[in-house]
């Protein structure tokens, strides 16, 4: 069973195996066929067309299934890997052990956001950023720029407590859990993690970025905490809603799995606490 | 870049789909298109300034080709290269280069993207695996 961990615990030997795994991923060009989906889903995501990753109630299952699908291409090259969690109400800092040179490495140098240490630096030869929308092949970030805090569990906890899923117009404009822990509205949770990484964790094509499967695994995490405290709430919306993914309703790009089928994580994976 | 990480970056390069020649028309005919249309300027979102030394373009979109439904009002250019923007429900915008982070305008996303740009060429969009091929090949053979 897979159990997905807090970043901060993981031994050395795990990180070593995370690290070994995703850059077999990207050697053999599968890595970046997530990238590419990513990108082409954010693009076409609109808040008054059809949307299903991004901007609407179904951005959490979506997210869910597609972590699945990483992971479980993860385990087709080392079975005993998952993924782990990026807690960044407690790993705030830019010194945190996840941005060091035995993990994800660090921030990227002032003058072009280059990354110069760790697996991913563009030095290594192992990380070409093949999907992108600039010239730049070189993964960049800019923890923190511009002297942006990470939210804290307060703020967390503000979302948390927000009882109904998600509010019409199912968009960036909704009110509710959903909309909120996407962060288009209110406090921010998702989208500014996003920005506090800089680099290409802001772009459409943020996946380029390792720590983005860490951070996603968190926010799918916080959704899991939601529903342990809403135990009455369940997803919205149940039926009928034009250009959004229903319930019962099947989602691009893979056709075979609903919300409804998403919505317990325990057959898949666990969490360590 | 060591030989067997530019066959790497290669190989990743060819898995990608639109050829480099294709991309490249596309870049010159959003350049010409932004050019013929100089002057006409009917959205209150249409704009043309050099920022940071670089020209960026705004202006009403044609409604054909890539503005499907729910496409923006608006297509913005740097340096005659489309710029991938979307508006949100609250009337602010992003683009792109700066997903996640909102703007008030069209002209304002796109001189978020020329300051996060760094002086880099814009790729035309659609990005994600349509534009990486050449420049992939460029960047590792120039290594
Ligand atoms: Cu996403
Ligand atoms: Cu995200």
């Amino acid at each position: 069973m897979t159990v997905r961990k807090n970043q901060a615990s993981l031994t050395a030997g795990e990180k070593r195996r995370f690290v070994a795994a995703l850059l077999e991923l990207k050697r053999s060009g599968r890595y970046d066929a997530f990238v590419s989906t990513h990108n082409d889903f954010i693009v076409s995501d609109t808040d008054h067309g059809p949307r299903t990753g991004h901007r609407s109630p179904s951005f959490l299952p979506w997210h869910r299934r597609f972590l699945l699908e990483f992971e479980r291409a993860l385990q087709s090259v080392d079975a005993s890997v998952a993924l782990p969690y990026w807690d960044w109400t407690t790993d705030s800092s830019v010194r945190s052990s996840l941005w060091a040179p035995d993990f994800l490495g660090g921030s990227g140098r002032s003058r072009d956001g280059r990354v110069t240490d760790g697996p991913f630096a563009a030095s290594t030869g192992n990380w070409p950023i093949a999907v992108r929308v600039d010239e730049r092949t070189y993964l960049r970030r800019a923890l923190g720029a511009g002297g942006l805090r990470l939210p804290t569990r307060a703020d967390v906890e503000s979302v948390l407590s927000m009882p109904t899923y998600d509010m019409p117009p199912w968009n960036s404009g909704s009110d509710g859990f959903r909309n909120h822990l996407e962060g288009w509205r209110g406090v921010n949770l998702h989208n500014r993690v996003h920005v506090w990484v800089g680099g290409h964790m802001a772009t459409g094509a943020s996946p380029n970025d390792p720590v983005f499967w860490l951070h996603h695994a968190y926010i799918d995490k916080l959704w899991s905490e939601w529903q342990r405290r809403h135990p009455g709430s369940g997803y919205l919306p149940a039926t009928g809603t034009p250009d959004v993914v229903d319930l019962d309703e099947t989602m691009r790009p893979w056709h075979d799995t609903t919300p409804a089928a998403l919505l317990d994580h325990t057959p898949h994976y666990t969490f360590d606490a | 870049m060591p030989e067997l990480s530019r066959r790497r970056a290669l190989t990743a390069a060819a898995a990608l789909t639109v050829t480099a020649g294709a991309a490249a028309a596309h870049g010159t005919t959003a350049r010409a298109a932004a050019d013929d249309d100089h002057g006409h300027h009917s959205s209150p979102d249409s704009f043309d300034e050099v920022y940071k030394g670089r020209r960026i373009q705004g202006r009403p979109a044609s409604g054909g080709g890539h503005h499907h439904h729910g496409g923006p009002p608006v297509a913005v250019f740097v340096d005659g290269v489309e710029l991938h923007v979307m508006q949100n429900a609250d009337g602010t915008w992003i683009s792109v280069v700066s997903h996640y982070d909102p703007v008030p305008t069209p002209r304002a996303a796109a001189r978020a993207a020329v300051d996060e740009l760094q002086g880099s060429p814009l790729l035309p969009f659609p990005a994600t695996s349509a534009t990486a091929a050449t420049a992939v090949a460029t960047a590792a053979a120039a290594n």
